[in-house]
């Protein structure tokens, strides 16, 4: 048995730029283009195996490596955070396999890769975003036939998706869908904004940046070009509306973020923490004080910042 | 009272709603249903009669879009100009059997949705036309619940709750809210012991008439055709054998096998 020693980091494997194959890149940039041509339209791609495990992200790498340039500064963001395990390894990935250059700061970023959430500073022109997305079929749970769910985007037969905003209300008196909530894109296909909270569906809507969203288990892309109408599904009079708070962030103040519920002890204590971490972070330094700022600074979880 | 009569109407010559021209399905070398042509005039209720295996319900399946025919053609007149529904795009035919039409399955769980209330599924032929108001949908739908007499506090309720009567009521009132100019139904009261059968049977008289429905009833009992239809065809081994008015094929039967057929039935 041989024992394969892992390289060091200054070692570069013998890989491609990016680890991908240049035609491999093609094939994705094709359909990356046909994505952007038709807003919203899931289009096949043949996703390769990454060295992660299907689930975690190989939609969004792929898309990733096959845009990124020496040029390109790269964002990762998990459930918000930029220190996540799974934010951390995919950013070392592009590092070792692309010398890219990487940032937390969403306004440096050319290039930003996400899952659950999208940046809450407002997004530029000329940023994209990537989306790893796990199941980029809206209609899949409604409807379990590949071939007609086809049918049903290609006539734009969508009652059925409102049948399933409708047994909602019925049910449970409002719309209960709080992620991966339906959107119609430039009023023609119904898409699944991957499991972004239903807090970050207004940012899509004539979103500035381009938006990739790839689904590497489903091999799917899509794409919602610049200044693309969208639309998320509701009735008239039951409208579409998103979550809110009844506190701001434990840490920072904010009280237009989306806020993590964070359990803090076993006697029911709990606080309320923006997901977008970098955000946070950057209001803190400019001398924002949450309620629990100073608690949360003794016993060492954040390191209090002083302007 | 005047009369007012649009003169375009004068014009117009009446015409069938639906017109059945030489149509045969095969399965391989065994016959379907084969050279089988008839009118079907607005309000009027056809019924389709025979043994099982007759190829009722595959002429059915013909009629109403589901199965292509490999011969003859089915012209449907929805609007003005007649429509062949089988030279249509698949997504013109589909919108029509969402819309112009309604298929009432002999087994309700082929027609409903069984995880969906019953409000989600009367409402579902709205939605898909384009009704976005919750309320507006809702109030519809429970009016077509109450014209079926499904009480509507069973609104919120999903159909695997209901019995098997009901399951098909609510199978009607989920066909009828679009307001379809044409109803097929398959057997719509097998399975259904006799006494729901004759609420079932009540009910449908009773709607056809109100609503000018033309409907084509597939069904192997005799008393169902001479309760609610205008003109009967008898099949057998997928021909027709005789067609007429159903009083007159039922007491006057000309053919050997529509006489054998009407002597069958048990009378009590």
């Amino acid at each position: 048995m041989t024992i394969h020693r892992m390289p060091a980091d200054d070692i570069k494997p013998a890989y491609n730029y990016a680890y991908l194959d240049e035609q491999t890149k093609r094939m994705i940039r094709r359909a990356l283009l046909k994505a952007v041509a038709v807003p919203g339209y899931q289009v096949p791609f043949g996703s390769r195996e990454m060295p992660l495990a299907r689930g975690w992200g190989t939609g969004g790498i792929q898309i990733t490596a096959a845009i990124i340039g020496p040029a390109d500064t790269l964002k990762v963001i998990d459930q918000g955070a930029d220190d996540t395990t799974n934010a951390v390894s995919i950013r070392r990935f592009f590092e070792r396999t692309a010398d890219a250059h990487t940032c937390e700061a969403t306004d440096e970023a050319t290039i930003i890769q996400t899952r659950h959430r999208i940046p809450e500073a407002p997004l530029k022109p000329g940023q994209v975003m990537v989306y790893q997305v796990p199941t980029p079929e809206p209609l899949r749970r409604l409807e379990p036939r590949e071939a007609e769910t086809r049918k049903m985007h290609a006539w734009a037969e969508y009652g059925l998706m409102q049948v399933k905003l409708y047994e909602d209300i019925a049910r449970y008196g409002e719309i209960t869908k709080t992620y991966d909530y339906p959107v119609m894109v430039n009023g023609r296909y119904v898409m699944a904004p991957s499991p972004i909270p239903k807090f970050d569906n207004p940012k899509m809507h004539m979103s500035p940046s381009l938006q990739l969203f790839g689904a590497g288990r489903e091999k799917r892309i899509y794409a919602l070009p610049p200044y693309t109408s969208v639309k998320s599904l509701d009735f008239e009079d039951h409208p579409f509306r998103i979550q809110s708070w009844t506190q701001p962030c434990g840490l920072c103040g904010a009280a237009d973020s989306y806020l993590d519920e964070v359990v803090i002890d076993d006697q029911g204590g709990r606080m309320f923490v923006c997901s977008d971490s970098h955000y946070c972070e950057t209001r803190r330094a400019e001398g924002h004080r949450g309620t629990m700022l100073g608690d949360a600074a003794a016993s060492g979880l954040v390191e209090e910042t002083t302007p | 009272m005047t009369l007012h009569v649009a003169a375009a109407e004068l014009a117009l010559e009446p015409a069938p709603l639906l017109s059945v021209d030489g149509v045969s399905r095969f399965y391989g070398d065994r016959i379907g249903c084969a050279d089988v042509s008839f009118d079907l005039w607005p309000g009027e209720v056809l019924g389709i009669v025979g043994e099982s295996g007759s190829g009722k319900s595959t002429l059915l399946r013909c009629l109403a879009g589901i199965d292509k025919p490999d011969a003859g053609e089915v012209l449907f007149r929805g609007g003005t100009e007649p429509l062949d529904i089988y030279s249509v795009s698949e997504q013109e035919r589909r919108r029509l059997m969402r819309t112009a039409w309604g298929i009432v399955h002999q087994n309700p769980r082929d027609g409903l949705r069984m995880d969906v209330t019953a409000g989600g599924n009367v409402g579902e032929r709205l939605m898909d036309r384009g009704d976005r108001h919750y309320g507006q949908i809702r109030e519809r739908a429970l009016d077509w619940l109450q014209r079926v007499e499904i009480a509507g506090a069973r609104m919120d309720d999903r159909p695997r709750q209901f019995s098997g009567g009901m399951q098909q009521r609510l199978q009607i009132a989920r066909v009828l809210v679009s307001e379809p100019r044409l109803v097929f139904m398959d057997e719509p009261t097998g399975g259904l012991d006799v006494s729901v059968q004759a609420r079932l049977l009540d009910l449908l008289r009773v709607l056809v008439r109100d609503l000018g429905l033309a409907a084509i009833i597939v069904t192997h009992d005799l008393a169902v055709a001479r309760l609610l239809t205008d003109r009967l065809m008898v099949m057998k081994d997928g021909r027709v054998v005789e067609q007429g008015l159903t009083d007159q094929v039922l007491d006057d039967p000309h053919q050997a096998y529509t006489q054998l057929l009407t002597s069958a039935v048990l009378s009590v």
